[in-house]
């Protein structure tokens, strides 16, 4: 895969390492954590930040995990009156150098079908899919149901 | 020249009179007007009328709020997202209020009565601030409530045979005498919903309006 000149001057000034990351492979996550839930028939939701370092588009296609038999993405959504609803995201797209947050009152991994309870103090994995085929397995802590965000 | 000054003073006074107009228009239909349209706030709660039983099983309605300030929202247990984000960000103003919120009624009204029974609101309200109340019940008192607060709720099918809940997520808040104060929109910052609390507080019953 080729480099436009320019970009390999950029990371020669700035300072990059050598070994340049495409795609799902220049993905980074961070602050990830999960809201405990009570039991396995009310769903659990789960938070992250998820970086694009690379400088191709990746774009986020859906999620898996062993503790929930129906994982995906939803974007929850607060009209002008007030009203919150929840549907599904969809295809996330992440712009080179962008990040996006997955959030109280926004995107979030939505753990429906629960296998097994999620408790707070436990962790489990998770695995984000993209377009390119790639995968990124991000440990996720599962903290209080109180918890507004990674800091519990 | 008397007559002079009479003319200036009429000139005054109508000048006066046109910024009262506009003072006016400004609060009603202007820039200065509430967000929403006036027949969208809340009723005050002295004419609400609704039966329904607090996660200890001991009956409430509008008048168990009367004569103490109340913050009241909307929401249900299944609610992976807004609703705990909601539960928690209370449970913060009051940490922050600390004393301050001590005569306060705080309400966490279910728009989902099928699922949410005394018993669940019970174990779920458990998890944050020791004031929130759950409160449920038949689901024609829900309703019932919900409309004089002026929030909706409807049930929505999810993927796999499921439902979630579509409801207003937005904190009303009520003085002492049961008037509706103000609306906390969802996730609003702690430095704007602690100010709007605390005037619900101080809104004592001889304050008119
Ligand atoms: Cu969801």
């Amino acid at each position: 895969m080729g480099y436009p000149i320019r970009t390999l001057l950029m990371a020669l000034i700035i300072g990059l390492p050598a070994t340049v990351y495409a795609g799902s492979e220049a993905v980074t996550v961070e602050n990830a954590w999960a809201r405990a839930a009570i039991g396995t028939s009310r769903p659990g939701a789960a938070y992250m930040d998820i970086s694009n370092t690379g400088d191709e588009a990746v774009t986020l296609t859906g999620i898996e995990t062993d503790i929930a038999m129906m994982p995906m993405i939803h974007r929850s959504a607060t009209d002008a009156k007030g009203v919150s609803s929840m549907s599904m995201a969809g295809d996330i797209v992440i712009a080179p150098g962008e990040t996006v947050m997955l959030e109280p009152g926004g995107y979030h991994a939505m753990l429906m079908k629960l296998r097994q309870p999620m408790e707070e103090g436990e962790s489990f994995p998770l695995i984000l899919l993209f377009s390119d085929g790639g995968i990124v397995v991000v440990e996720v802590p599962i903290l209080g149901i109180a918890a507004r965000g990674p800091e519990g | 020249m008397r007559r002079r000054s009479i003319l200036r003073l009429g000139a005054a006074g109508l000048t006066a009179l046109g910024v009262t107009l506009f003072v006016g228009w400004w609060q009603v239909d202007g820039p200065g007007a509430p967000e929403r349209p006036r027949s969208a706030l809340p009723l005050p709660l002295s004419e609400m009328a609704f039966d329904l039983t607090d996660h200890e099983g001991k009956p409430v309605g509008p008048e168990t709020l009367i004569g103490r300030p109340s913050m009241v929202f909307f929401g249900f247990t299944y609610c992976p997202d807004v609703c705990p984000t909601t539960l928690s960000d209370i449970s913060g103003w009051l940490e922050a209020m600390g004393a301050d919120a001590g005569g306060l009624e705080v309400v966490f009204v279910t728009v989902d009565p099928e699922r949410d029974t005394v018993e669940a609101m019970a174990e779920y309200v458990g998890y944050f601030h020791p004031a929130i109340r759950g409160w449920t019940g038949p689901e024609a008192q829900v309703r019932q409530a919900a409309d004089g607060f002026r929030a909706t709720f409807e049930k929505v099918a999810t993927e796999g045979g499921g439902y979630t809940m579509d409801h207003t997520a937005s904190v009303f808040l009520f003085d002492e005498a049961g008037r509706f104060v103000s609306t906390i929109d969802y996730h609003e910052a702690r430095e704007t919903a602690v100010p709007k609390i605390r005037r619900a507080i101080d809104r004592k019953t001889e304050a008119t309006g």
